[in-house]
């Protein structure tokens, strides 16, 4: 119990002492996982409609191979970007590796499945409401698209929220594509699990405050720029 | 939300890569967990110009990362496996930099009578014997590779052990985490194990005998195999890891007062 | 400009599964006045309007337009039975229709305000169309509907589940309408209704036409001894 309290005392100096190299990693922390998931939800969200609107034949695998690889364990998809990345490897001639590039990549391959999955269900539900008025108003697949991803706004946002809270607590996958590197690819999770290594617990529990401490900050801000939860709205 | 947007990418913008010539090396647990690195590091940039990144992973991993060159060069301290890293052509050639020593750490009340044991290989058997709980690093590292040299010194097979001997597959800092929490015996080096913080009830129990010696080596990764990597730099550093200057840095190196490394590299 | 009509339907039928819904149906519509579809429940109004829009599939016999199928898909209307609102302001719901045909944001709204005043929500602009009542989201779906200037529109009993003051606001627009030159095709319930807009009547039974007629002649003096049952209130099988 007093490694607990250790962390939590050594959460607020360092954050109070805006200590360098707590900001230097936060900072990585958010650069990495925010450029991942836009990155992410430029793709899964439009995936995601896609899915919605589109029939085809192998539409139900192809959501319910989707709706699996949520399940993808992390540190088996940094394995393989390593393995692909690696300058042994087929794309290693990029340089990418032990890059925070690399640790983008990894962590939008996580949280796309994620993402698109939960995204699939709120556009799924709109669209069955909207389907007629559409159809009969002739609206192109893209404006169909469109409409869908505007009007599930606040849905969607939750499902990228969710794909936030994935990446930013990723330890595995970035461990092993970004080497964790001091000054260059280390960030809070990586830090966090270093330090556990060394047996440097209450750091280690410190480093975790200031994660989940920034986790809440990220979802409040977004919850506060994008008005949710006010009232009359959806 | 645009600006959210704008800021971000603005603020991913920050990441941009200095003139300074850098250097990627792949280095063991045990070597970073010492902090020796914390002491060299600075002075190769200042004397050499050259960001020296390291990678801490476990020697299988560090020499896997030689093999595929995403390394310039590696420090490892299992002298077998480096041989045969040359040998295979991976790496130029092997460079003696320095040497620590592992030791033998346990609970303090001593279960298997450790601390009477006469040399290394005895104090496992007597472990053995007791079948008290053992934890071993159990993934092909440099101390792996030493315990189970010292197993086999003793004549015994770990293949045969019971549950009393827990292979966690980790490295060196993990190893002890689980044999404080399990209150239990292990094979460390002595650096990890000095700057280790959370001992709980375990003390060194066992040392000084030859064969806990533990030598490590500098290999630069071979060009030829892999022709981008920057073996000018990595025979730069390996040039001032073999100085006057490393060698002061490296023997005055101490954690706790005590002296920790030994530097033996010749000219 | 009736570019669209006279549309003529031969032998068009639709089926699911092996049976037929509606069909085969055999009618030429001109370009003038409200055509209104009467019938026993489950007798296809709904499935032969979606039919003659093009929503439901042709799987026999054909329809055709004046100015040909791509044309007149693009100048017509259609309201449902339960409006579908999108989930945006009653502004934004008008003027959809405008926007999604590349019409300019501004001039999209202004005329979309103006509808909204037309059918009594011109103070409502800004509130979410969902929080509307269910005789305001119909006006709203019917001005949506004619915003565009459809040549014709379509509405599914779109009073069925109103209140008579709702219902009576929504006939003055479609009277309007018709007035207009706009061609009105629409099913209902209710038979009063019919004898207010329509100037023909179709009797649907098992999805076909049963009889046609002129509004007055046919509702006075059905032919057909289902029609004379329908009209006086019995069940019709």
């Amino acid at each position: 119990m007093s490694d607990l309290w250790a962390g939590l005392s050594q959460a607020f100096w360092l954050i109070v002492g805006l200590d360098q190299d707590l900001l230097e990693i936060t900072l990585r922390s958010l650069q990495v996982t925010l450029t991942a998931l836009v990155i992410a939800s430029a793709i899964a969200l439009p995936l995601a409609a896609l899915l919605a609107i589109r029939r085809f034949r192998w539409r139900r695998s192809v959501i319910a191979v989707l709706n699996a690889l949520m399940g993808l364990p992390p540190v088996v998809v940094g394995l393989v970007v390593y393995i692909l990345l690696s300058r042994s490897g087929p794309f290693g001639v990029l340089g990418l590796l032990f890059t925070p590039t690399a640790m983008i990549i990894a962590q939008v391959i996580i949280i796309v499945p994620l993402v698109a999955s939960i995204a699939h269900q709120s556009l799924r539900d709109l669209w069955s409401e909207y389907h007629d008025l559409l159809i009969s108003m002739n609206v192109t697949q893209t404006q169909k698209i469109r409409t869908l991803l505007w009007d599930a706004r606040r849905a969607l946002l939750t499902a990228s929220l969710a794909g936030f809270g994935r990446a930013i607590g990723e330890v595995g996958a970035i461990m092993i594509v970004g080497g964790n590197i001091d000054h260059a690819t280390r960030v809070l999770t990586t830090a966090i699990a270093l330090e556990t290594g060394k047996g440097a617990f209450s750091l280690a529990l410190a480093l975790g405050f200031v994660l989940i401490l920034l986790t809440i900050s990220i979802n409040l801000l977004i919850h506060w720029l994008g008005r949710t939860e006010k009232e009359g709205r959806w | 939300m645009k600006c959210l947007a704008i800021a971000c990418f603005l603020a991913c913008l920050g990441t941009t890569t200095s003139a300074r010539d850098v250097m990627k090396m792949a280095v063991t647990t045990s070597f970073h967990n010492s902090g020796l690195a914390e002491v060299l590091l600075p002075e190769i940039a200042k004397d050499l110009d050259i960001e020296v990144q390291l990678l801490v992973v476990g020697t299988g991993q560090a020499i896997r990362l030689g093999q595929s060159g995403d390394v310039d060069a590696i420090l490892v301290h299992a002298r077998a496996a480096e041989d045969a890293f040359v040998a295979q052509g991976f790496g130029t050639h092997r460079r003696d930099i320095m040497y620590n020593d592992f030791v033998i750490v346990g609970p303090t009340d001593d279960p298997a009578r450790v601390r009477n044991a006469t040399s290394a290989s005895a104090a496992l058997n007597v472990i053995a014997g007791a079948q008290v709980a053992f934890v071993s690093r159990g993934d092909d590292s440099g101390t792996h590779k030493k315990e189970l040299a010292l197993w086999r010194s003793a004549g015994l097979d770990p293949a045969g052990f019971g549950v009393w001997y827990k292979a966690v597959g980790a490295g060196m800092g993990a190893a002890l985490n689980t044999t404080s929490g399990l209150n239990a015996y292990t094979l460390a080096d002595r650096a990890s194990w000095l700057n280790f913080r959370n001992k709980g009830d375990l003390v060194s129990l066992f040392a000084g005998d030859p064969d806990l010696f533990n030598q490590y080596g500098y290999l630069p990764v071979n060009p030829a195999r892999h022709n981008h990597v920057r073996h000018d730099l990595a025979i730069q550093v390996e040039s001032w890891l073999t100085s006057q200057t490393a060698a002061e840095l490296i023997n005055g190196y101490k954690i706790d007062g005590k002296n920790l490394f030994t530097f033996n590299a010749s000219p | 400009m009736s570019g669209l009509f006279p549309m003529t339907m031969v032998q068009a039928q639709t089926s699911w599964r092996g049976k037929v819904l509606v069909g085969p149906i055999d009618a030429t519509l001109e370009g003038q006045g409200a055509t209104v579809i009467i019938g026993p429940n489950g007798s296809g109004k709904t499935t032969l309007l979606r039919l003659m829009h093009g929503t439901a599939r042709l799987t026999g016999g054909e329809i055709n337009w004046a100015c040909g199928l791509e044309q007149a898909r693009h100048h017509q209307g259609f309201v449902f039975q339960r409006p579908v609102m999108l989930r945006r302001s009653v502004l934004d719901n008008i003027a959809y229709p405008l926007l999604i045909r590349g019409m300019a944001k501004s001039r999209a709204h202004a005329m979309a305000a103006d509808w909204a005043d037309r059918i009594g929500l011109g103070d409502a602009l800004d509130r979410p169309a969902t929080v509307l009542s269910g005789g305001e989201q119909q006006k709203l779906a019917i001005a949506r509907a004619l915003i565009t200037g459809p040549q014709v529109l379509f509405l599914d009993e779109p009073t069925a589940s109103l209140d008579g003051q709702a219902k009576r606001e929504i006939e003055q627009i479609l009277l309007q309408e018709r007035a207009k030159g706009t061609r009105l095709l629409m099913s209902t319930h209710d038979l009063g209704q019919a004898r207010r807009l329509a100037d023909d009547v179709m009797f649907l039974l098992h999805g076909r036409i049963h009889e046609r007629g002129n509004a007055s002649a046919f509702l006075g003096r059905p032919e057909t001894h289902q029609a004379r049952a329908f009209l006086k209130g019995d069940i019709v099988t």
